[in-house]
């Protein structure tokens, strides 16, 4: 695919990914039949494995979809370190963008965990729609930092191939994709119906799927707490829970939908609206990665056996602007920041991890060096990025011949060569 | 050859679309057990079952979104709405999303995605259910817009668009959708005339009067008409709006010298404005007259009992056919 550099991903840097298969494949245990949760960040309803302290709360109903990481410190490590590869990422860009190198960015600084944590409970061939600030769970996916940023800079429309990582390219209309992740989930339903007329892979589009599995891949939908007022969030809840879809809708309500706090959007809590739609609800603290990661899994088992959809409420806060053209000291007190600043979801697991013995001075060390790795790499890859040549921008308008299309490039060639004259014979 | 109306040629082409191609999917409101308000799906339910041929909530943007991740999944999704004046609750699904995905995702993702839409007036309908939204579409890149006029185009073209690797707005006029016509349910796909092509309709040689869907049989009236008064027209239908089909526009109007553009749609930017304008642009020194233009008023579409006065009829056509000729003044605006 044009556009797609050979550029460093995750698995090219990281030295802890190996137990990245260990984390995504554990699907074992019984439907999580957890009730609606009610009640605001912190409230009794709210799930938190990991409090800000870096304590560990043992919830036998959550603790078995943890089974596998608990006893593994490799596992722990790579949620450590993917956390703090993403806020590395996402300081990097912010700089770049400050330097002029960047259009624009929306920073993701303060929701690694909901972010880092979620994206670990999926498989490989689980396929994930998300908004523009998903740069998290791209990177976990397998997204090179250099095509997370590409978008940004103007170079392209967006920086990946959807189905190299079963991800689509983010999304900026608000809310837009949630419905297409419905009918993907839609799909895989179908797929049952379409496979008894004809062999599997007897469709055009097919075989163009990376992964193809085994009929119990599940979507997850990523989008914010301003995104739960659009229209379109709203029928994707409708058309998942009729159609008891293979869902997951991970609301990372961040409190600010660029100036406006989430009250606007809603006088319940978000994850109140779930029960009205059908869908099981579940709000997690959303700086705790383990917390996050469990109810994760546990909603991507429901979807997988039959379960249906699930709205998961990740309350988390966005510390930095909305993206880098804003200015969040014009309605939101530093205080709140602050508060925010000590449920720091890396701080919190580093606090547990060194309580725990696992984050050694020697282990802390290898994970700053991957930052800086994964740091420094970004930034050569963004310089080596080259701007497409300007007729590019005719292509992959209509995957089939269109003959208006066509002559306008044309022309435009042709206009275009005419400075090519110029250049080479002088002046007019 | 067989006796079809356009409905029923539509039946038999999604049919046939259903029974070859096990990634075709059906979606859209009352499709299922109803069969379509217009019963253009009467009976694929049945024959296809349910995960094939889907009732949907009543939410078009839900409709043209859940496709979207359809034809991720590698599906190809034939949406219906229900009427035209709805679909603009699910625009900026098309827009934003259907029309752009294979640019936004650097040809990675394809969108084959037909959009059925009945539209047109002349039925005596409510508000919203003789809308004529075409140029929107026509206006917005990574679309392609067609719109049938005739039963044996129903059942070719249905099938063209399905098979279609880009999204496709596929009009339906709903004013003809009873009027039968001969179609060759047996002849090969491949031999069909391809969907982009305009058809030569009428052949003729003092006037070129180009339309599409449910004006053409109407186009076709005012031929004959003309042709009693001694003036030869030739018909056009465009069939695809776009892209179009302007080497066979061009071609008949350097040939004629004359061109007259019918449409229910709005006068204002609409499709006969990108038609004309074309034309000037490529046949100027062959022109004999100023395109003229027959369409809808400027206006919200009208009460039922006055929409005679907006959607174009045969003398309205005629009328535009006697101002290119010099025979009334043209004053370059819309008759009443």
């Amino acid at each position: 695919m044009p556009g797609i550099t050979d550029s460093t991903t995750r698995d090219d840097l990281s030295p802890a990914g190996i137990a990245r298969e260990n984390l995504t494949t554990h699907e074992s245990g019984a439907p999580d039949e957890r009730p609606v949760d009610e009640g605001a960040d912190g409230g009794a309803g709210t799930v938190r494995l990991l409090d800000p302290d870096g304590v560990r709360h043992p919830s036998p109903e959550h603790d078995r979809w943890l089974a596998d990481v608990d006893g593994d410190d490799r596992a722990l490590l790579q949620l450590l370190e993917d956390m703090v590869v993403v806020r590395r990422i996402d300081t990097e860009a912010t700089a770049l963008q400050r330097q002029g190198e960047l259009a624009l960015w929306p920073p993701v600084l303060g929701q690694e965990a909901a972010q880092v944590g979620s994206a670990h409970a999926l498989r490989r061939d689980d396929f994930v729609f998300g908004s523009y600030r998903e740069h998290g769970v791209a990177y976990v996916r397998g997204v090179a930092p250099v095509d997370l940023l590409r978008e940004w800079r103007g170079l392209v429309t967006a920086g990946w191939d959807p189905y190299a990582v079963n991800m689509a390219t983010p999304q900026v209309i608000v809310g837009g994709h949630a419905l297409h992740g419905v009918g993907y989930a839609m799909g895989v339903l179908a797929d049952a119906e379409r496979d008894a007329v004809a062999g599997r892979d007897a469709t055009p589009g097919r075989d163009a799927t990376a992964g193809r599995d085994d009929g119990t891949a599940a979507v997850v939908s990523y989008f914010g707490d301003g995104a739960m007022s659009q229209g379109a969030v709203n029928e994707a809840f409708v058309f998942a829970g009729t159609w008891s879809a293979p869902v997951v809708f991970f609301c990372q309500n961040n409190q600010w939908a660029i100036s406006e706090p989430v009250a606007l959007q809603s006088p319940v809590p978000l994850v109140a609206r779930a029960a009205g739609f059908g869908l099981t609800g579940v709000q997690v603290d959303g700086n705790d990665v383990l917390g996050v990661l469990a109810v994760t899994r546990a909603a991507l088992h429901r979807a997988r056996t039959g379960g249906g959809p699930t709205l998961i409420e990740a309350v988390t806060y966005r510390r930095g602007p909305h993206t880098t053209a804003d200015d969040p000291t014009r309605y939101r007190e530093a205080a709140e920041v602050e508060a925010w600043v000590r449920r720091d979801p890396i701080d919190r697991f580093t606090a547990y991890l060194r309580d725990r013995g696992v984050l050694t001075d020697a282990a802390d060390a290898d994970v700053r060096d991957v930052a800086d790795r994964v740091a420094a790499a970004l930034r050569t890859d963004l310089a080596a990025s080259p701007t497409p040549p300007p007729l590019s921008v005719f292509e992959h308008v209509y995957a089939e011949p269109n003959p208006v299309l066509e002559a306008e490039r044309d022309a435009y060639a042709q206009y275009l060569a005419g400075f090519a004259d110029d250049a080479a014979g002088g002046a007019r | 050859m067989t006796a079809l109306t356009l409905a029923k040629a539509l039946n038999l082409g999604l049919r046939r679309s259903l029974a070859d191609d096990p990634s075709v999917v059906l979606l859209g409101e009352d499709i299922g057990r109803l069969g379509g308000v217009f019963r253009v799906t009467d009976g694929l339910q049945a024959e296809f079952g349910p995960r094939r041929v889907m009732d949907t909530p009543l939410a078009e943007a839900g409709i043209l979104g859940t496709a979207v991740g359809l034809a991720f999944r590698g599906y190809r999704p034939v949406v219906e709405i229900q009427f035209d004046g709805f679909v603009y609750v699910a625009f900026d699904q098309i827009v934003s999303q259907v029309a752009r995905m294979l640019a936004r995702t650097a040809g990675a993702v394809r969108l084959p995605i037909t959009i059925r839409i009945p539209v047109g007036g002349g039925t005596g309908a409510a508000e919203h259910h003789s809308e004529s939204p075409e140029a929107y579409f026509v206006h917005t890149a990574g679309l392609r817009v067609v719109e049938v006029a005739s039963p044996q185009d129903a059942y070719t073209v249905i099938q063209q668009a399905i098979a279609c690797d880009d999204p496709v707005i596929f009009f339906e006029p709903k004013r003809r959708y009873y009027t039968k016509g001969e179609v060759d349910t047996e002849a090969a796909l491949a031999d069909a005339p391809p969907m982009g092509a305009a058809r030569v309709v009428v052949p003729g040689s003092d006037v070129t009067l180009v339309t599409y869907g449910g004006l053409v049989a109407t186009a076709v009236d005012a031929a004959t008409a003309a042709a009693d008064d001694g003036v030869s027209v030739e018909v056009i239908d465009l069939r695809s709006l776009s892209p179009a089909d302007n080497d066979t526009v061009a071609a008949s109007v350097r040939r004629t010298g004359r061109l007259v553009v019918a449409h229910e749609g709005p006068h204002e930017a609409g499709v006969g404005a990108e038609i004309a304008a074309t034309a000037t642009e490529r046949c100027f020194e062959y022109l004999e007259a100023a395109p003229v233009r027959v369409t809808g008023h400027d206006i919200p579409y009208p009460p039922a009992k006055l929409e005679m006065h907006h959607v174009p009829d045969l003398d309205r056509i005629l009328d535009g056919v006697d101002r290119v000729l010099g025979r009334v003044p043209s004053t370059g605006a819309v008759v009443a």
